[in-house]
C-alpha cells in the first residue's frame, strides 16, 4: 500500500509541475462556460441555454476532446520510463509490476479526476450564479452526472494508453497507436454503425442493433448524459439509442466494465513485456 | 558464503544470443570488474543478478537465492542498483526524486538526505533536476544506490559524466563500503585509474567469459611482456637482452618475459652508465585489448576452418 501510495503521489507532483492540472482544468472551463453562453449564437441569441441543450452538446464536445487529453497525458507513462532508464531501475526496487502500473494509472485517474471536477465545476458554478433560466436544483445533479461520466470515460482511455505503452518500446509508436485509437473509437466506429444502417437500407434488428453502441465507451458517455434528458430532441445515431432499454445505472456499470477490461490488459501485457 | 553465483549461464533474446554459458562466483567483501565492449553481456549479466529477466538455461543464485522469484523481491532491499543510462525526472528536484526512491526501498526520508549530503548533491536538492549538469545526474543515480547500505552493489558505468575529482572521492567511498563488507560489480569500459580499486576482473566478450581472475593471474595468463626503460649514457647490453631492445623516445626500453624480470633486473643495474630504470607491467588495458583480440582471432581461425 505505502508502495501504491508513494508511485500515485510522486505521478501527481509530476502532473501539477507539468502544469497538466492547470492546462487541463482551464480547456474544460473555458469549453463549458463557452458552449453554455454561446451554444445558441447561431440562433441569434447570447445568453445562456438550457440546461438540457447545454449539456448534450456538451456532451457532443467532450466525447472528442476527454480521450485525446487523457491519451496525450499517459501514452508514454511505461514506455517513457523504459526511454529514461527509470524503468529498470524501479523494477530492480522491492516492488512488483501491478504495483508500478496501478500506482502509476492511480495517479493519471486522480489527475484527471482533479481537472474534470476542477473545469466542469467552475463551469457549473458559472451557469447556477448567472443564468436566469437554470436553478440549482436542475443543475447540479445534471452536472454531478456528466462529471462522474466524464471521469470514467477519461479513465478508460487512461487506461488504453497504459494498454498501449505496456507493448511498444518506443515513445513515438506509443504515440502513433494512441490516435489512431482514438480515431477508431471517436469516429470510425460511429461511421461504421451508420454506413451499416444505411447499406442494409435500414434492415437491421431493430431491438438488437441499439446495442451495437456498448461496444464504444464514447457512445456509453453520451448515452448517459442523453438519456438523463430523454424527452428532448434527439438526431443521428443518438436518435436510435432510444430503444436502448438501458438505465443511467446500467450504463455506468457498462462504463466500468469497460475501464477493467483494459487496466487487466495492461497488467497482463505490462508482465511479459522484456526489459 | 558467495553472494553471487552464476553457473553456465544463457541468456537469449529472439536474435541475440547474449551470455553463452557464463560462471562466475563471488564472495562477500569483493570487488570485481566486469569489462567488454557495448553488447558483450555485461548489462544482460547485472540484468540477470537483479532478477528482472530470466536465464535461458543455466543457475543464477543471489544470496543463495533464486533473485526472479516473486519472494525474492524483499532481497532487492539489500542490492543497490546503478543503471548505465538513467534520466531522472526534470520536474522533480533532487531531494524529491532521491525520496521518493527511499520510500519505495523503505528507507527513511532523513537517510536519503544524509546520502544526499554525502553524494554531495546537499547544496543542490532543492534544485529541479532539470537544471543538473550531467555529473550531478550521475552523482544522485549513485545517490540512490547506495539508498539503505546495500550488501551488493552493481554499478554500470559508475564514473561516467565525473570530473577527476569527484572519481576519486568515488573509488574512496566504495574502498570503504568494501571495508564493511560489501560486495560491488563495476561495469565498465573505461579502464584506466579502475584496477587499484578492483580484486578481480572478468572480460566478456559476445558473450562469453574470455577471462576471470586477478590481476596477476590475467598477467600470467595472458603472458604479455613487460617494458623496462633504461636512462643513461648509451649502454651496450649483454647477450640475451640485446634482443629484446626497442629504439624508444626516452631512453632504452626492454620488452621482456615476466618471468625473467629479476634475472634481468640483476644484469642491468650493474651495467656501467645506466641512472634508472623504470619497470611497467602490463595494464589492465593491455590486458583487456589482449583477451579480445585473442578471442576475435581465434574466431577468424575457426571461420576459416568451416
Amino acid at each position: 500500500m505505502t508502495i501504491l501510495l508513494a508511485i500515485c503521489q510522486k505521478e501527481f507532483k509530476d502532473g501539477l509541475r507539468n502544469r497538466w492540472i492547470v492546462a487541463i482544468s482551464l480547456i474544460f472551463a473555458l469549453l463549458a462556460i463557452g458552449l453554455a453562453y454561446f451554444g445558441s449564437a447561431a440562433a441569434g441569441r447570447v445568453g445562456f441555454s438550457s440546461l438540457p441543450t447545454t449539456i448534450i452538446s456538451l456532451a457532443s464536445l467532450a466525447v472528442f476532446i476527454i480521450p485525446l487529453i487523457a491519451l496525450m497525458l499517459s501514452y508514454d507513462s511505461l514506455v517513457g520510463e523504459d526511454e529514461n532508464g527509470t524503468l529498470l531501475l524501479l523494477l530492480s526496487y522491492p516492488l512488483s509490476r501491478w504495483q508500478l502500473v496501478l500506482g502509476k494509472m492511480l495517479g493519471h485517474g486522480l489527475i484527471l479526476a482533479l481537472s474534470t471536477l476542477l473545469g466542469f465545476g467552475a463551469a457549473a458554478l458559472v451557469m447556477g450564479l448567472f443564468s436566469d433560466t437554470t436553478g440549482w436544483a436542475a443543475l447540479i445533479p445534471a452536472f454531478a452526472l456528466f462529471i462522474l461520466s466524464a471521469i470514467l470515460l477519461g479513465w478508460i482511455f487512461i487506461a488504453f494508453a497504459y494498454v498501449i505503452s505496456a507493448v511498444v518500446t518506443e515513445k513515438s509508436r506509443a504515440a502513433g497507436l494512441s490516435l489512431f485509437l482514438w480515431f477508431l473509437f471517436v469516429l470510425v466506429f460511429d461511421l461504421g454503425l451508420l454506413g451499416l444502417l444505411v447499406g442494409t437500407k435500414g434492415k437491421v434488428d431493430a431491438q438488437l442493433f441499439p446495442y451495437l453502441l456498448l461496444l464504444n465507451p464514447t457512445d456509453i458517455f453520451r448515452l448517459v448524459n442523453i438519456s438523463y434528458f430523454a424527452q428532448d430532441q434527439l438526431s443521428g445515431l443518438m436518435a436510435i439509442a432510444q430503444h436502448v432499454r438501458l438505465g443511467t445505472g446500467a450504463l455506468l456499470i457498462t462504463l466500468t466494465g469497460w475501464l477493467l477490461l483494459p487496466i487487466l490488459l495492461s497488467l497482463w501485457l505490462f508482465n511479459r513485456r522484456e526489459l | 558464503m558467495n553472494i553471487v553465483e552464476l553457473e553456465r549461464v544463457e541468456k537469449r533474446y529472439r536474435e541475440v544470443h547474449a551470455l553463452r554459458g557464463v560462471d562466475l562466483y563471488l564472495r562477500q567483501g569483493e570487488v570485481l570488474g566486469l569489462f567488454g565492449h557495448n553488447g558483450a553481456g555485461k548489462t544482460t549479466a547485472i540484468k540477470l543478478m537483479l532478477g528482472v529477466i530470466q536465464a535461458s538455461a543455466g543457475e543464477v543464485r543471489v544470496f543463495g537465492r533464486r533473485p526472479d522469484t516473486a519472494n525474492a523481491r524483499g532481497l532487492r532491499r539489500q542490492i543497490g542498483f546503478l543503471p548505465e543510462n538513467v534520466s531522472f525526472y526534470d520536474q522533480l528536484t533532487g531531494q524529491e526524486v532521491l525520496g521518493y526512491f527511499a520510500r519505495l526501498k523503505g528507507v527513511s526520508r532523513h537517510h536519503s538526505l544524509r546520502i544526499l549530503e554525502q553524494v554531495g548533491l546537499g547544496h543542490a536538492g532543492q534544485r529541479r533536476i532539470k537544471t543538473y549538469s550531467k555529473g550531478m545526474r550521475q552523482r544522485l543515480g549513485l545517490a540512490q544506490a547506495l539508498l539503505g547500505e546495500p550488501k551488493l552493489l552493481l554499478l554500470d558505468e559508475p564514473t561516467v559524466g565525473l570530473d577527476p575529482i569527484a572519481t576519486r572521492d568515488f573509488y574512496q567511498h566504495l574502498a570503504l563500503l568494501k571495508q564493511q563488507g560489501c560486495t560491488v560489480i563495476l561495469c565498465s569500459h573505461v579502464l584506466p585509474g579502475v584496477e587499484k580499486y578492483i580484486d578481480r576482473a572478468m572480460i566478456l566478450g559476445q558473450g562469453e567469459a574470455l577471462a576471470e581472475g586477478s590481476l596477476e593471474q590475467l598477467r600470467q595468463q595472458a603472458a604479455l611482456p613487460m617494458t623496462l626503460t633504461l636512462q643513461g649514457a648509451p649502454v651496450s647490453l649483454p647477450a640475451p637482452w640485446v634482443d629484446y631492445a626497442q629504439a624508444g623516445g626516452d631512453g632504452l626500453r626492454l620488452r621482456i618475459p615476466i618471468g625473467q624480470k629479476m634475472a634481468c633486473l640483476r644484469q642491468l643495474t650493474h651495467l656501467p652508465g645506466v641512472t634508472d630504470i623504470d619497470m611497467q607491467l602490463p595494464s589492465l588495458e593491455d590486458l583487456y585489448s589482449h583477451f579480445i583480440q585473442h578471442a576475435a582471432s581465434d574466431r577468424r581461425h575457426l571461420m576459416e576452418e568451416c
